[in-house]
């Protein structure tokens, strides 16, 4: 088995609080394959962006990492010296945010930012030739002349595209992709999906998206990370995690969806609220809304097999879907 | 900004112009004190005379009239007579303005030189200690008073260190042609430099009481606008996208976040103007300034309200021109 | 297993306001600065060692206690230049900076308030008025609007607290528009309105409550603004007149002495400052206590 492009052990980012140290992503294990498309699903103050941030080396002061290994393509990234760690950023790991009108600088052209990566990273080509094939490939019509546009003069799903391409300019092997879809129309979504999954296959990118859009998930990414309260609670290929979840967090989520052919069913929500972070224990975080708890769930719990390419933070893992 | 609203600010602007003008006018006309005995303080002059005159002044016509007869003389220029000078009151502005607005420029500088980059240094290295230190002295730039700082420094730099002059503009019985009515470019142009190095030399420590608390202000707005933009989004962004520290800060986040500095500088260039009439008294500065402190204790009332009006139309100019430029700068409003 | 926590009694936000308030260190400390001024000013004919406007040529210019050539105990900060006590006339000049001040935001906050309420509320002409004279007002920079008041009515204490008014109010004012305007869209407002109460109930009984911690905020730093500018048009001259012992004119007073007489301008610039400095970290202090969130130091 080849080594997998992206391995995270044990990620622990920190951050202070006047209510005491705050654990935003707290044991965050995970891998991501060359090439491949990873959902990763949770509710706001999961850990998502912040686990991916931390990959990045964005977080800033005060928050900090504090444990865990980074491994990009062999390279642990938590030793590199910060000016290499930057050479890598769009570079290999690329970020595409949710919303591109805030993303972008309002007072520079889409030209000027995407050719400014391009010489950041001293990619060897025409910068403007490039731009506008850039342009051009996510889709943009007319790129030429819209190099000299601002960001707001894009529509929402042009400008989105816009992101992808400034993005992706320095072809980087891994794009992390901050809830991609989720400021635009409906209708404009699968376009930018779509798009995304073509330059996958094009070029062999692998995507890590992040979401709280369980359908994006299920059509689009063919394995899925689910996290809750700063820890990933499982893990496996999409399809079987959703029909048969082994976390009761997960199968919580799969219950609350509304469904289409059910639609007289009623909503079940999870009961209870998220614990806050600032003061939590080593036990399961869910406990304290999970119909299957048992007095041996406030010892810690770790992210063990449970079930062929599958991991579950769940003692009772097997007992989630019978 | 688009032509309608540009044209709808320029529409505001002579209604504000316009009720200055008519604040500046009651303030004279309410003046207690009667003009006309002030003008012929010294003379021996009939109830008669002081008739005739009253009359030839228009003073005797009713308020409205006199109002307009003010907008008007306003606006060709004619303030009337300064009874101190013996001179049209013009006149006598003429002469002073240039030392004033010297004054300004330079501690308009100096306020910019020192809260630029302590204003950015601030916000890059946040929470740290020299943002404490700048916030502290920033505090202590707002509550201080300004004549005050401006004697401290006179006691230190001028007295004690002997380092600067204690006041005026140039050295007593120093000759220097006028030009331009700007000392300081005058000595240039005049090949002086050895005057020029002396006008500097006294322009030093008013600038620096002028404009040094004004920094405080601005350095605070800046560091606020920069961490402000330090947070956006498209920094984040930017610096994903692996672009070096010092392009991010500078061409990125310092072009977005001046904006906003900008048209505070222009505000506290028009509030500097206030704030040199005090340091022009505590320096002894020949500006316009000190002429208008000195006449009112001679009760020259027609030179002060014109200075009044002139500062106040400066005022409201500037700050009209900050809107103008906040508009122009900010790209999502381009002109 | 649910986790529930046992709810505190609520505080009234005016309580919550007073709490994060006198968690603060700095602003606590600040506040007693002010207070003990205010005291010494309320209290000044009985604290000051000597009468202010006793004037003896012997004792002119005598140095402070602390100083080598004192020559007279009991004076402990020295003499100006008529030979008066500079301490007695320090305390008797912070009676004038803090009532000229307290009466200046008070007169303000209150035209103020009424003013911007009624622009907020009402809207129509009644804004349009406001407003004008607002922008109108606010047409001069302050320095040179308060020096021509001060030219036209004379000097004194009355008018300077008049002559700073004018101008005072429209800081109010504005705040109290733009307060009221988000107001008046709240659902109380629209409650009130269902409820047929008239247009001043509703401004005064309904919208006024919620909109003095602004107000309060406002008035605190304004506070310190306008002791400098009365300080300042005393020093001029335009201010309170002698023997009355303003510590801006105390400054100008102490100018032709500053080689052999630093004490005589330095000791009332410094009382400004210290006056004024705790004020603003009070008002500080007060503003992050009525929203946090306003003023993070981020």
């Amino acid at each position: 088995m080849t080594e997998p492009l992206l391995q995270v052990r044990g990620l622990r980012t920190v951050f202070p609080t006047r209510r005491g140290p705050l654990a935003a992503a707290d044991g965050v294990d995970f891998e991501i394959a060359a090439g491949e498309a990873l959902g990763v699903v949770g509710e706001s103050g999961s850990g998502k962006s912040v686990t991916f941030l931390s990959v990045l080396g964005l977080i800033r002061l005060p928050g900090r990492i504090e444990a865990g290994e980074i491994i990009f393509d062999g390279r642990d990234l938590r030793r590199l010296p910060a000016s290499e760690l930057r050479a890598l950023r769009g570079r290999m790991v690329a970020l595409a945010m949710q919303d591109a009108l805030s993303a972008l600088n309002p007072s520079l052209t889409i030209g000027t930012q995407i050719a400014e990566t391009l010489r950041a990273h001293g990619i060897p080509c025409d910068a403007r030739a490039e731009s506008i094939r850039l342009l051009a490939r996510v889709g943009i019509p007319d790129a030429a002349r819209r190099l000299a546009d601002y960001p707001h003069q894009f529509s929402g799903g042009m400008r989105q595209r816009a992101m992808i391409a400034i993005a992706l300019s320095a072809r980087p092997r891994l794009l992390v992709a901050d809830e991609p879809t989720t400021a635009l129309d409906v209708t404009i979504r699968a376009q930018v999906l779509d798009l995304l999954d073509e330059l996958r296959a094009e070029s062999g990118l692998a995507v890590a998206m992040i979401t709280h859009d369980l359908a994006v998930v299920a059509e689009r990414c063919p394995r899925v990370m689910v996290m809750y309260a700063g820890q990933v609670v499982e893990t496996g290929p999409t399809a079987q995690v959703i029909a048969r979840p082994h976390h009761p967090y997960t199968r919580g989520l799969m219950e609350s969806l509304p469904q289409l052919e059910d639609p007289d069913r009623p909503l079940h929500p999870i009961p209870g609220q998220v614990p806050d972070l600032a003061s939590v224990d080593a036990g399961c975080r869910f406990r304290n809304r999970c119909a299957m708890a048992l007095p041996d769930c406030a010892r810690p719990v770790r992210l063990v097999p449970a079930g062929p390419h599958r991991l579950s933070r769940c003692i009772r893992a097997a007992e989630v879907s019978p | 900004m688009s032509p309608s609203r540009v044209l709808e600010r320029l529409l505001q602007l002579p209604v504000v112009l316009l009720g200055v003008s008519l604040i500046v006018f009651l303030m004279m006309t309410l003046t207690p004190g009667d003009p006309v005995e002030i003008m012929l303080a010294d003379q021996r002059v009939t109830e008669e005379q002081v008739a005739i005159m009253r009359r030839d002044l228009g003073l005797d016509r009713p308020l409205v009239e006199r109002y307009f007869v003010f907008l008007r003389n306003a606006v060709t220029g004619d303030f009337g007579l300064s009874f101190f000078h013996r001179r049209p009151v013009l006149d006598v502005i003429a002469e002073r303005l240039p030392a004033t607005i010297e004054l300004t420029v330079f501690a308009l500088l100096i306020a910019v030189v020192v809260a630029v980059p302590l204003g950015i240094a601030a916000a890059v290295a946040r929470n740290s200690w020299l943002d404490r230190v700048l916030s502290a002295a920033s505090l202590f730039g707002v509550s201080l008073p300004g004549f005050w700082f401006g004697i401290l420094l006179i006691m230190l730099f001028a007295v004690q260190l002997g380092w600067f002059p204690v006041g005026g503009r140039i050295p007593f019985g120093w000759e220097v042609p006028r030009l331009t009515g700007f000392l300081l470019l005058d000595t240039v142009l005049a090949g002086r430099p050895d005057a020029f190095l002396r006008t500097l030399s006294h322009l030093v420590l008013p600038a620096i009481t002028l404009g040094l608390p004004a920094s405080a202000l601005l350095a605070r707005v800046i560091r606020g606008s920069m961490v402000e933009v330090l947070n956006t989004d498209y920094i984040l962004f930017a610096e994903a996208k692996g672009l070096t520290r010092r392009r991010v800060l500078f061409l990125h986040a310092l072009k977005n976040a001046l904006i906003p500095a900008v048209t505070v500088l222009a505000i506290e260039a028009g509030g500097l103007l206030g704030g040199s009439m005090i340091v022009e008294t505590v320096f002894g500065w020949p500006g316009l300034g000190r002429v208008v402190v000195e006449s009112i204790f001679a009760r020259n009332y027609p030179l002060v309200q014109a200075a009044v009006l002139l500062y106040a139309v400066i005022y409201v100019g500037m700050n009209f021109f900050a809107d103008l430029l906040y508009a122009s700068l900010n790209p999502k409003v381009r002109l | 297993m649910t986790a529930t926590t046992l709810e505190a009694p609520p505080i009234s936000p005016t309580g919550l306001a007073l709490r994060r308030l006198l968690a603060n260190r700095t602003a606590v400390l600040a506040c007693a600065v002010v207070l003990i001024v205010a005291l010494l000013a309320i209290f000044a004919p009985f604290v000051a060692p000597h009468d202010p406007a006793d004037a003896d040529l012997f004792r002119r210019l005598c140095a402070p206690a602390w100083a080598d050539e004192n020559t007279e105990p009991g004076y402990w900060l020295g003499c100006d230049s008529l030979g008066r006590d500079m301490l007695s006339r320090l305390i008797h000049g912070a009676r004038v900076s803090l009532s000229v001040a307290a009466m200046v935001v008070g007169i303000a906050a209150v035209i103020g308030t009424m003013a911007g309420l009624a622009a907020g509320y009402l809207r129509g002409w009644t804004d349009t008025l406001v407003s004008r004279l607002v922008d109108t007002l606010l047409g001069f920079p302050y320095i040179v609007f308060a020096i021509g008041l001060m030219a036209m009515m004379g000097p004194g204490l009355h008018n300077i607290v008049m002559a700073l008014v004018v101008k005072e109010w429209v800081f109010t004012c504005r705040v109290v528009r733009g307060e009221t305007l988000a107001a008046r869209e709240q659902d109380y407002v629209e409650a009130a309105r269902a409820l047929g109460c008239s247009p001043t109930h509703i401004m005064l009984r309904e919208i006024l409550p919620n909109v003095l911690s602004p107000v309060l905020v406002v008035a605190t730093f304004r506070m310190a603004y306008v002791i400098i500018m009365e300080a300042s048009l005393s020093f001029l001259g335009l201010g309170v007149q002698p023997p009355t012992a303003s510590w801006g004119s105390m400054v100008a007073d102490g100018r032709d002495f500053l080689v052999d007489a630093w004490w005589v301008s330095t000791l009332p610039g410094m009382c400004i400052l210290v006056l004024v400095l705790a004020i603003n970290l009070a008002s500080q202090g007060l503003r992050d206590a009525f929203d946090p969130r306003l003023h993070q130091s981020s």
